[in-house]
């Protein structure tokens, strides 16, 4: 019989804790597909953030730490200084990643360092129960904004990749969703390369995946789906923010 | 036997962590710890070793975190408003039991306080600081030479326990310059370390540097195995000095500058006909409590001499069991006690005053 589907070597054989419908573990498979398609799972080293995937220590079978709420970049610095030779990532979310770690996010892209971000951008803190987020989008409804995100007090949401893609530092970053079967593809691409970029020491590439939160969203799986392309992807347009093989190419 | 090199207190610490094997270094500018910072930077590219001056402190605890989780020894100095923004951090080293050195040059508080010395940071230095049950190794340079020589016991304490230590200097050691025999080069390799994330190399399951644990069963468990360690270092590793106590009628315990400031005092005082004599613990965590304890039954009094509102006094007190009474004589915000304020302060205790 034909094996058409099986699990990355990347990833334990831990049963995910995430919620019925919840993107992380498409995201997780994602990255362990690239991974393993680049055949570095023996010298990775990934970096498990404060968040709903705090325990993708469990799920990734490479070495793993779990790192402060926000300072998974900085965590990781440490570790590609360290290390040159592993291949280092973290995997943070809005609240970590954009919030409270907003400065290592920024430093760690100004300086260049060579490691892969993937950010899971689901406009919510999920594992706190559905406060706001920096990415939450104006007029949300959360725990923390029970009127709707007032931008007037409350501000705007953040777009990370325009951000970073103002910086000389970084040399990929991209925005991606997986809220379609098109769009899982271009993701599984996306994240290879910018893990293939720290393989080829080019240097800080940073990958945003536009995800979803149902259960504190408030919606069932499918209706998540939905608001991601009617309202996130709006707000979070998809593409390559900046690309620095191609700046070189073009010259 | 190597010579003598003049040197500031902060460049010894910098060159003694380079010869105990550290290459990693992070840090974030503030005074009075500049000098070491600066002799990191000039060094470490020079021979393959990486300063990296962080975003914040926050970032360079976190960064050494991450250095630590591979094995390596790294460092990272500071004073006090940043030691502060160090807690979490330093806080997560403890509880994922990573081995690292973090210096504290420190200076007057609270809040942005002043640049001159201090010891105000005693009990976020010796009570944990940060959130949780733990403990750091705490030593107290009282020279140039010590601040040498404790920068290498701090990196071989940490990595022998699985303990952060923390270097207790204040501004007076890390600005004055003496003569200091430097420790030999060691070799930077890694002691053994299995635990460390270095790649798996498909070779052996993954390893997990994490101070996360839900069940509160098993949490407790990890901070009771945490403990029967401290309790080995507590039995093994206090170090302090006695000086003139063996037929001491006043004790002074005092540590870093102050004790320095002590022992003239203790001088003037013998000279005066007056028995002082002066512990100076040289751990403050583990504090040196047998030698008080048993120094509390001999003598009339105690006092504790503190660049501080008294904070060590509380540790000299739980030591003297009630044995001895115990003063404080001391000087806060930047200000050193001069021996004369302690001379006054034994005499006074010897007339029957308090
Ligand atoms: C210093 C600190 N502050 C707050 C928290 C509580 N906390 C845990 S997870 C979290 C938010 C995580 O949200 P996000 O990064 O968006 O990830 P998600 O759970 O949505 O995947 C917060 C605030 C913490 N653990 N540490
Ligand atoms: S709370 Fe939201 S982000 Fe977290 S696991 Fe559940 S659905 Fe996913």
């Amino acid at each position: 019989m034909a094996v058409v589907f099986s699990k990355p070597k990347s990833l334990t054989d831990r049963e995910f804790h995430y919620c019925p419908g919840c993107p992380h573990g498409i995201i997780h498979r994602l990255v362990a597909q690239a991974i393993d398609n680049l055949g570095i799972e023996g010298r990775t080293i990934g970096i498990a953030p404060v968040g709903c995937a705090v325990m993708a220590y469990d799920y990734f079978a490479c070495d793993m730490v779990e790192a402060a709420h926000g300072r998974a970049p900085a965590v990781a610095t440490g570790i590609k200084r360290a290390l040159p030779d592993r291949i280092v990532f973290t995997y943070q979310g809005d609240g970590d990643l954009a919030s409270i770690g907003m400065a290592e996010t920024v430093h760690s892209a100004a300086r260049g360092e060579n490691i892969t971000i993937i950010f899971v951008n689901n406009a919510i803190y999920g594992m706190t129960g559905g406060q706001m987020a920096p990415t939450s989008l104006p007029g949300q409804v959360t725990q923390t904004s029970p009127y709707g995100r007032d931008v007037a007090t409350q501000g705007y949401p953040i777009r990370i990749c325009e951000l970073l893609s103002s910086l000389d530092g970084p040399h990929f970053i991209a925005r991606v969703a997986v809220n379609n079967v098109k769009n899982v593809n271009q993701a599984a691409k996306t994240i290879e390369k910018a893990f293939r970029n720290q393989v080829e020491g080019k240097g800080f590439s940073l990958v945003e995946v536009v995800s979803a939160c149902p259960t504190n969203w408030g919606m069932t799986p499918s209706k998540a789906l939905a608001w991601v392309s009617e309202r996130m992807i709006p707000y979070y347009p998809l593409g390559v923010f900046k690309d620095a093989d191609e700046k070189e190419d073009r010259a | 036997m190597s010579e003598k090199v003049l040197m500031k207190g902060n460049e010894a610490i910098a060159e003694a962590a380079i010869r105990s094997g550290c290459r990693f270094y992070f840090g974030y500018p503030i005074t009075p710890q500049t000098e070491l910072a600066a002799y990191m930077a000039r060094r470490m590219p020079k021979i393959g070793g990486v300063f990296l001056q962080a975003e914040s402190e926050i970032a360079a605890i976190n960064m050494v975190y991450g250095v630590a989780g591979t094995g390596k020894r790294v460092m990272t100095s500071s004073s006090s408003p940043g030691v502060s923004l160090k807690q979490e951090g330093i806080s997560y080293l403890a509880g994922a039991d990573l081995p690292a050195v973090i210096v504290n040059v420190q200076r007057g508080g609270p809040g942005l306080g002043g640049i001159q010395p201090s010891q105000s940071d005693y009990f976020q230095a010796t009570k944990g600081g940060g959130h949780g049950d733990y403990h750091l190794i705490v030593l107290t340079p009282d020279s140039v030479q010590e601040m040498a020589d404790l920068t290498g016991l701090a990196f071989d304490l940490a990595d022998r326990y699985r303990v952060p230590a923390m270097i207790l200097a204040d501004g007076t050691m890390g600005q004055m310059m003496e003569p200091v025999v430097l420790p030999p080069e060691r070799d930077a390799a890694v002691a053994d370390k299995p635990w460390a994330v270095t790649g798996t190399e498909n070779k052996r399951p993954h390893n997990i540097i994490n101070s996360l644990y839900l069940a509160p069963d098993v949490l407790e468990k990890t901070n009771d195995e945490r403990y029967a360690r401290y309790a080995e270092i507590q039995a093994k590793e206090a170090r302090w000095e006695s000086w003139m106590m063996d037929d001491a009628e006043y004790g002074i315990v005092a540590f870093g500058i102050a004790a320095r400031v002590a022992k003239n005092a203790v001088t003037h005082l013998r000279q005066n006909g007056i028995k002082a004599g002066l512990i100076r613990p040289i751990t403050v965590w583990p504090f040196p409590t047998s030698a008080v304890t048993g120094a509390c039954a001999r003598v009339r009094a105690m006092v504790s001499v503190e660049l501080s509102m008294g904070q060590m006094i509380e540790d000299v007190r739980l030591a003297a069991e009630g044995r001895c009474p115990v003063t404080l004589c001391s000087r806060s915000g930047g200000m050193i006690p001069e021996p004369q304020q302690i001379i006054a302060c034994v005499e006074r205790l010897a007339k029957g005053g308090k």
